[in-house]
């Protein structure tokens, strides 16, 4: 069973690891560098930051009704407050494995190794739905 | 300035390099238990009566500390962030939960690129499991966030008390002997071959009980997703004990597992409102730092000594929560 022969690494693996690496870097700078921004001051918060404490020990209903901000992808009209900012770059780093399965599926088509390509598509439709913001519960 | 600090520093350097980790942790573990007593007066507490920087800044510090015995315990970062913070900081456990799956997602996303390339994650033993267990996630994201926040602590407790009785029984097999693949895993050609640095040579590797592998990696996403805990803790002994896979591939495909699995259900806390750059970036930036740190010094950290101070911090946190939703201590 033992083998001292180093083994080759799929291509796929290979592709999946490039692109996982550029996205969770770019999605990790993204996130760290708007909340800089927004502690700064440079971008305000939707909340001030004085009066966070007051909000986040709220359960999130009552956090989202005292707030006033908006679920789903209603978020992203934010975008020019800091608190929301920070979060386009969290949105980076849950993405960026739609964007590895997109890269690997034409490996797979090509190979014609179909059970993995549907696998591929079934992931990237379960993180679809996932981001789409149609699966809500009542707060 | 050496001098002011001389024979005290020196005492303490001179200490084994366990003692020393065990003292540091000693302390992590008195700071967290201390935390709301020190600033609050022990009440329930919004962290109102302190300027707003200070709490994450306190989250980046014990993120940070979190982050260097996470890797030398053998556990994510997820499931040290949820029951600690949630536990011990003001922050609601709704918003602990997301920036906890964000803590466990960046984990898993710093560490996916080199476990690929070496061949110590595995696509194709990934993505079946991986397919199910994200669907599940986000129905336990969803009902996570449905139930009263008594409900979901007080199950939190129960869930790390079972993890630290997991953690400190389960066996581990390094390299399980798989006679024969089920049919399913021979259908989908799971089985490979890594190279393992250690031993200096390349082991075959193929799978068992892939059916039952899928069942129990559909209810780990629903942990997962209600708790927002990274799901390494059962992951691992699931690929490793159940299925036959080796203790290193196991470990880094169930890193690469917990990156699709904390993505969906990472989207529904975002979609929810339940993620507090506040309390999320810093987490996820202390938690990494931390990482860092603690991978280096994994050649010369003894493991077994790191990962008793983890599970003694596990159950203190799990109590924690556990009487916290119980409105015993809260």
């Amino acid at each position: 069973m033992n083998l001292h022969e180093r083994p080759a690494v799929a291509e796929e693996q290979l592709r999946y690891a490039r692109v996982l690496e550029w996205g969770a870097r770019l999605g990790l700078a993204a996130a760290v560098l708007a909340f800089a921004l927004y502690i700064a001051g440079i971008l305000p918060g939707r909340v001030p930051l004085e009066e966070l404490p007051t909000f986040w020990s709220l359960p999130l209903a009552d956090y989202l009704q005292r707030s006033a901000t908006p679920v789903g992808w209603k978020w992203i009209g934010l975008a020019m407050h800091g608190d929301f900012a920070s979060i386009i770059g969290i949105a980076l780093l849950s993405s960026v494995s739609v964007a590895c399965l997109a890269a690997v599926l034409p490996i797979y088509a090509r190979r014609a190794d179909r059970v993995y390509a549907i696998l591929c598509v079934l992931a990237i439709g379960v993180l679809a739905l996932a981001a789409s913001g149609v699966l809500v519960v009542g707060h | 300035m050496r001098e002011s600090t001389g024979p005290t520093a020196r005492r303490m350097t001179d200490l084994p390099l366990s003692r020393r980790v065990r003292t540091a942790a000693a302390v992590l573990l008195a700071i967290v238990v201390c935390v709301p007593d020190a600033f609050a007066g022990g009440a329930p507490d919004t962290g109102a009566g302190l300027a707003w920087w200070i709490w994450p800044l306190a989250l980046f510090a014990v993120c940070f500390a979190l982050g260097i015995v996470a890797v030398p315990a053998g556990v994510g970062g997820g499931v040290l962030f949820v029951p600690i913070v949630g536990g011990f900081f003001p922050f609601h456990l709704d918003f602990v939960r997301g920036a906890g799956l964000l803590v466990a997602l960046a984990s898993a996303l710093a560490a996916g690129p080199n476990l690929l390339r070496v061949g110590l994650a595995d696509l194709r033993l990934a993505l079946p499991l991986a397919v199910l267990a994200s669907a599940s996630s986000i129905v336990g994201a969803l009902v996570g966030l449905a139930l009263p926040s008594a409900v979901v602590q007080t199950a939190l407790g129960i869930t790390i008390l079972a993890i630290v009785a997991l953690m400190a029984s389960a066996r581990k097999s390094e390299f399980p002997h798989v006679a024969a693949p089920d049919r399913l895993s021979a259908a989908l050609a799971i089985h490979g071959v890594f190279h393992d640095v250690a031993r200096g040579e390349s082991v075959r590797w193929q799978v068992r009980r892939t059916p039952l592998g899928l069942v129990l990696f559909t209810g780990i996403g629903v942990l997962a997703g209600m708790f927002g805990l990274g799901a390494g803790w059962a992951n691992v002994p699931v690929l490793n004990l159940v299925m036959g896979a080796p203790l290193k591939v196991s470990a880094g495909t169930s890193s690469f597992i917990l990156s699709l699995v904390d993505s969906s259900a990472a989207w529904v806390y975002l979609n929810q409102g339940a993620v507090l750059a506040i309390v999320a970036v810093p987490s996820v930036a202390g938690m990494m730092l931390g990482a860092r740190i603690g991978a280096r010094l994994l050649t010369v950290l003894k493991a077994s000594v790191v990962r008793r101070l983890v599970l003694a911090l596990l159950t203190a946190a799990g109590l924690r929560a556990l009487l916290k939703g119980l409105g015993v201590w809260v």
